[in-house]
C-alpha cells in the first residue's frame, strides 16, 4: 500500500511499531480499504504524532532553560475570558457619570440607607413541592424576606398592594413542570423589573457535604465580575435585596458571581484558619441565573419599556461577546 | 362497559355512533351548533332530501336561555322525543361553555412560549463551561481574604503578625500622604467599591497605625463584642435547634492577646469599620 512504516498488520498480535517509523507526508490512513487495516494505522499515526509533539515540548523547554533570563515570557493561554469582546458600556472605576448616575437611580435610597429591605417571595400558581421548599430556603437565606402563595392574583393588583405595606422587592419565581425556571425580580416602588432564566437549582438536602441551615444573621454579599453598566445596575439590584450591614459574627456570604453572562449565586459560610487560609462551607440553595429581560417600571409585560432584552439571533452568534 | 364510536359527521347530535343519532340515516334530524358565539338550530327533514344544498334548515336562536329553549320546543314540535331532548341538552352544554370561555378570556391568561431544543441545549452546554471557568470556590476564598486584609472584619479576628506587617507598611506609605487626599478618595471609592466590597463602607481608612490606639480599640470592640455574643447566646439557646455550629468552640479556644508595641507614630484620625 505504499506505506513505509514496516510490517503489515493483521496478524493477531500488533507487530511491535518500528521505532523511527516515519509515515510520508502525502500518508493518509482513510485511503486504506481494509477497516481493521486501517485502524491500526491511524492509531500508529496517533502515536507517532503525540510523540512528535512531546518531543517539541521537551525541545522548547530545554531552549527555554538555556537562555534562561532571556528567555521570552511564557505565553498567556487564549481564554473565553481574554478574547473578549470589549464592550463599550464597561464601567471605569473612576467614571464620574456612572457614580452620579448611581446616586441619583432608583437604588439611592437603598444606598444612602433611608430604606430597609423587606422582599416578598413568590411562585406562579400553583406551585409543586420543589418551589415551595427553594421559596422557603430563599426566604431562609435572604433576611426580612416573606413568603406568601399566589393564588390566582393577578401581579399587577399584588403590587399596589406591596408598595402599601412598604415592601421594597418582590420575587417571583416561575414554575414549569415542577421545577422552578424563572424569576422575576421587581424593584418595588417603581424601580427596574429583571427578568431571569434560572436553571440548576440545587435545593440544601441536593448539595454534598453541607452544613446546618443558615442562621439569622445578616449576611455579606459577593458581587462579582459585573462590569458593564448593565451588569452595575443588575449587581445593585442584587446588593438591595440584603440589609447594608451584615453581621460579622453570622460567618455567612451569599455570592453572586457573573460569569459570561451566567451569574452564580451560591450561599457559604466561611471560617479564616489563618490570614492567608480561609475554609468555606456551602449551605443555602444554589442557582444560576441568566439575564433575559430588564424593564424600567414595575412589572409590566405589555406596556412596560424594556430597557435590555436578550435577542437570541442577534446575541448568541458571537462566542466572545457578552453583555453583564 | 360497552364502548361506543365516535361519529365524525359535523351535524350529529350526540357525537356518537348510533342507529338513532346519526345523521345520515334519519331522513328527520335536528342539531343546535353554534357559530362564533351564536347558537343555531339545523333541521333536516325528508321533503328536501333531493336538494342537498338546502337540505340543513337553519334558525337563529335567541340568546336568552328560556326563551331559546323555547323557541327549540316550537320549531321541532310534532318531532321525536329523543331529538327533542337531545337538542335541548346539546344547547344547554353549549351555552355553557360558552360562558367559561368569556370568564377565561377576562382573567390572566397563560402564554405559552414553546422551548427550542437547540438554544436550550446550547445554553446549558455554556453554562456547564461558565462554571468551570469560573472557578467559584477560589473566587470566593480570594474575595473574602482581600475582605480580611483590608479589615471590613474589624477586629473580629485576632491574626497579630499579619496585622503586624501590614501596619510596618503602612507606616511607611503613611509617613509621605496627607490626611486630605486620603478623605477625598474615600468618597469615591465608596461608590465604585460598593459593586464589589458590600457591606462596608469606610473600610479603607481604618488603618491599624498606632498600636496604642489599636488595643483601646480592641478592648471597646471586644466589650461589645462580648455583649452582643451573650446576647446572640441565649436566643439561640432558646431556640430547641441552638445553631451556632463553629461559632461556639472557636470563640472560646481564641485567647485575648493584648499586643503593646511602642512605636513613635502620628496619631492618624480613624474611622471605625461600620
Amino acid at each position: 500500500a505504499g506505506d513505509g512504516s514496516g510490517p503489515a498488520p493483521g496478524d493477531g498480535t500488533d507487530p511491535p511499531a518500528p521505532q523511527r517509523g516515519l509515515f510520508p507526508p502525502t500518508f493518509s490512513a482513510s485511503e486504506i480499504k481494509n477497516k481493521q487495516r486501517r485502524h491500526f494505522m491511524f492509531l500508529r499515526w496517533k502515536q507517532q504524532q503525540r510523540k512528535e509533539k512531546l518531543a517539541l515540548k521537551k525541545k522548547r523547554k530545554k531552549e527555554r532553560e538555556a537562555l534562561g533570563d532571556k528567555a521570552p515570557p511564557k505565553a498567556i493561554p487564549k481564554t473565553i475570558e481574554n478574547q473578549r469582546v470589549y464592550d463599550e458600556t464597561t464601567v471605569d472605576p473612576n467614571d464620574e457619570e456612572v457614580a452620579f448616575d448611581e446616586a441619583t437611580d432608583e437604588f439611592a435610597p437603598y444606598f444612602n440607607r433611608q430604606t430597609v429591605p423587606k422582599i416578598l417571595i413568590t411562585t406562579s400558581d400553583r406551585p409543586r413541592g420543589r418551589t415551595v421548599r427553594f421559596c422557603e430556603q430563599l426566604a431562609t437565606v435572604i433576611p426580612n424576606s416573606h413568603v406568601y402563595y399566589r393564588r390566582g392574583l393577578a401581579l399587577k393588583r399584588i403590587i399596589p398592594q406591596c408598595i402599601a405595606r412598604d415592601f421594597t422587592d418582590l420575587i417571583v419565581i416561575n414554575e414549569d413542570r415542577k421545577i422552578p425556571n424563572g424569576l422575576v425580580l421587581s424593584h418595588l416602588p417603581d424601580g427596574p423589573t429583571a427578568h431571569f432564566r434560572m436553571s440548576s437549582v440545587r435545593l440544601r438536602k441536593e448539595i454534598k457535604r453541607k452544613g446546618k441551615e443558615p442562621t439569622e444573621h445578616v449576611p455579606e454579599v459577593i458581587l462579582n465580575n459585573f462590569t458593564t453598566r448593565l451588569g452595575h445596575s443588575i449587581g445593585r439590584m442584587f446588593a438591595a435585596l440584603f440589609p447594608h450591614d451584615p453581621q460579622f459574627i453570622g460567618r455567612q456570604v451569599a455570592t453572586f458571581h457573573n460569569q459570561r453572562d451566567y451569574i452564580f449565586f451560591r450561599f457559604h459560610r466561611y471560617i479564616f484558619k489563618s490570614e492567608k487560609k480561609v475554609g468555606i462551607q456551602e449551605l443555602g440553595p444554589r442557582f444560576t441565573l441568566k439575564l433575559r429581560s430588564l424593564q424600567k417600571g414595575t412589572f409590566d409585560s405589555k406596556f412596560g419599556e424594556y430597557e435590555w432584552i436578550h435577542k437570541r439571533r442577534e446575541m448568541d452568534t458571537n462566542r466572545r461577546k457578552f453583555h453583564l | 362497559t360497552k364502548t361506543q364510536n365516535f361519529c365524525r359527521n359535523e351535524y350529529n347530535l350526540t357525537g356518537l355512533c348510533n342507529r338513532s343519532s346519526c345523521p345520515l340515516a334519519n331522513s328527520q334530524y335536528a342539531t343546535v351548533r353554534e357559530e362564533k358565539g351564536r347558537c343555531y338550530l339545523y333541521m333536516k327533514t325528508i321533503e328536501r332530501a333531493a336538494f342537498p344544498r338546502r337540505l340543513w334548515e337553519r334558525v337563529l336562536l335567541s340568546k336568552n336561555y328560556e326563551k331559546a329553549l323555547e323557541e327549540i320546543d316550537e320549531n321541532l314540535i310534532y318531532w321525536p322525543r329523543f331529538i327533542r331532548h337531545k337538542c335541548k341538552q346539546r344547547f344547554t352544554k353549549i351555552t355553557q361553555y360558552l360562558i367559561r370561555i368569556r370568564k377565561l378570556t377576562l382573567k390572566r391568561q397563560r402564554k405559552l412560549v414553546p422551548l427550542r431544543r437547540k438554544l436550550e441545549r446550547r445554553e446549558n452546554r455554556r453554562e456547564e463551561k461558565a462554571l468551570i471557568a469560573a472557578q467559584l470556590d477560589n473566587a470566593i476564598e480570594k474575595e473574602l481574604l482581600e475582605r480580611l486584609k483590608q479589615d471590613t472584619y474589624g477586629d473580629i479576628y485576632n491574626f497579630p503578625i499579619h496585622a503586624f506587617d501590614k501596619a510596618l507598611q503602612q507606616q511607611d506609605a503613611e509617613s509621605e500622604s496627607e490626611s486630605d487626599a486620603e478623605r477625598e478618595e474615600e468618597e469615591d471609592d465608596d461608590d465604585d467599591e460598593d459593586v464589589d466590597k458590600r457591606e462596608f463602607v469606610e473600610a479603607e481608612d481604618s488603618e491599624l497605625s498606632d498600636f496604642e490606639d489599636m488595643d483601646k480599640l480592641e478592648t471597646s470592640s471586644e466589650e461589645e463584642q462580648e455583649e452582643e455574643e451573650e446576647v446572640e447566646k441565649k436566643p439561640s439557646h432558646s431556640k430547641s435547634k441552638g445553631k451556632t455550629p463553629l461559632k461556639g468552640p472557636a470563640r472560646r479556644k481564641r485567647p485575648y492577646i493584648e499586643i503593646e508595641y511602642e512605636e513613635e507614630t502620628e496619631p492618624n484620625t480613624k474611622t471605625k469599620a461600620a
